[in-house]
């Protein structure tokens, strides 16, 4: 056998691919499913402590830009180590996924709640007094002219951002969730040939290369205006 | 609830463990961050480059290092290597890895930068008889650093807290030694300490990252 032979036999070995697939689609499936609720409770948890802070009542947001900094400070695997590891001694048993779902969006939380406060306070007062002084409540002009044009301003920033997160579902296989990794991982131990972590990182670009290419994309249609 | 997540005995005999691992923690930050800002900067200045040829393999090769999640890369090459006959240690791994990973990151922000800078700037440069590598070095990088200081910050706080993935790879930084220490007392006093630890040395960065990016909003 050729070296080229023997690398291809190595690392692209169809038999154990043909015979690992499945597991590997399996993987993907539960990425999708806990990449899809992180992206969601996570933006709605920042949307709303946003939200929360643009009340202006001093304790509570001292206490959410606490907690923002807190997540932001603290390696997204600590916190699911925490979670997984540290939690059942206090007799609370988070599954593994539920611990790396828990975790990902207390970090992306904290993300885009920083995004989303920006883009609030980006927009100039004249908007908020216009508003009001058409006779919209504060929930009104919050709701139909702040937050439109905050939003619109935010996508760029959060989609990266969130990209970045939600790649963090890879972390999981440390605490055993069967994703990608986790599957592949295992695949290899038990075929003794790294093929399926070969599949695995296709499935990786898969998922997240067009995702990039959005994100690259958004961030030159809708560039922060200067 | 104090004596399980924050045991006074436990946080004394396990503090030299995770000193221990602060310490790689810091060195391993100390090599890959300027690793991965070495990659970037390749990268940044091979962007100037018109030709078709260097500029869409170029984009791909970076969106590709994004859209690759950082463990995946890592396990590939500890894991992968050794069928080659390769016998890569954790930390070559990592410095590989994050060389890849992190150098995309940097290589991003930086392009971002030097298409900031205006092209009166070169020219005017190049005008006075300063060469070409001369004018990136001198004229065009100073300014590009810092138009995107915040982004190349945040970025490094990023690197940074990724370090802990070395853990994964058995390298002893800050977590694997508080994982350890926690294996060995059945307690998560050490896990807590370790995230106390990462808090208190991330933070200063944390909050002066937060005022850059407010003052570049109040700006915009």
């Amino acid at each position: 056998m050729s070296n080229w032979e023997r690398f291809l036999d190595t690392f692209f070995n169809a038999r154990v691919m043909a015979r690992y697939l499945p597991d590997i689609l399996y993987g993907t499936l539960i990425t999708i499913e806990l990449a899809a609720l992180v992206i969601v409770s996570g933006l709605v948890a920042g949307l709303a402590l946003a939200l929360l802070r643009s009340v202006g009542f001093r304790p509570v947001n001292l206490l959410i830009v606490f907690t923002v900094d807190l997540f932001r400070a603290l390696p997204p695997l600590v916190i699911i180590v925490f979670i997984y590891f540290g939690l059942p001694t206090a007799g609370l048993s988070p599954s593994s996924f539920v611990s790396t779902w828990l975790s990902l969006t207390l970090v992306l939380m904290a993300f885009s709640e920083e995004i989303f406060w920006a883009g609030i306070t980006s927009i100039p007062k004249g908007q908020w007094e216009a508003a009001r002084s058409t006779g919209l409540s504060y929930g009104q002009a919050l709701i139909n002219v702040v937050l439109p044009q905050a939003i619109r301003l935010t996508i760029p920033p959060l989609t990266n951002r969130t990209i970045a997160i939600t790649k963090g579902t890879a972390l999981g296989s440390v605490v055993a969730v069967s994703e990608i990794l986790g599957m592949a991982s295992s695949a290899v131990s038990n075929s003794y040939n790294p093929s399926p972590l070969t599949l695995g990182a296709a499935a990786y670009v898969i998922l997240f290369f067009p995702m990039v290419v959005l994100g690259r994309w958004l961030e030159t249609r809708m560039r922060w205006k200067r | 609830m104090l004596q399980t997540f924050f045991n006074l005995d436990i946080v004394k005999a396990a503090w030299p463990i995770l000193l221990a691992g602060l310490g790689n923690t810091v060195l391993l930050s100390i090599v890959v961050v300027p690793l991965g800002l070495f990659g970037g900067l390749i990268l940044s200045l091979l962007a100037g480059v018109r030709n078709p040829w260097v500029r869409w393999p170029l984009m791909a090769w970076v969106d590709f290092f994004r859209a690759f999640p950082p463990l995946v890369l890592l396990i590939f090459l500890y894991a992968g290597s050794p069928f080659i006959g390769l016998e890569l240690s954790g930390f070559t791994c990592v410095c590989i890895a994050f060389f890849l990973n992190t150098g995309a990151y940097y290589g991003e922000i930086l392009r971002a930068g030097i298409e900031s800078v205006p092209t009166g700037q070169i020219d005017a440069a190049r005008s006075t008889g300063l060469g070409r590598f001369q004018t990136s070095l001198y004229v065009v990088l100073p300014q590009a650093v810092r138009n995107v200081l915040p982004d190349l910050l945040s970025n490094t706080l990023e690197v940074i807290k990724l370090t802990s993935l070395g853990s994964v790879v058995a390298m002893p930084e800050l977590l694997f030694q508080a994982r350890q220490a926690q294996s060995v007392t059945y307690n998560p006093t050490p896990i807590v300490l370790a995230a106390l630890v990462y808090f208190v040395m991330l933070w200063p960065l944390v909050r002066l990252l937060s005022r850059l990016e407010n003052r570049a909003v109040a700006r915009a």
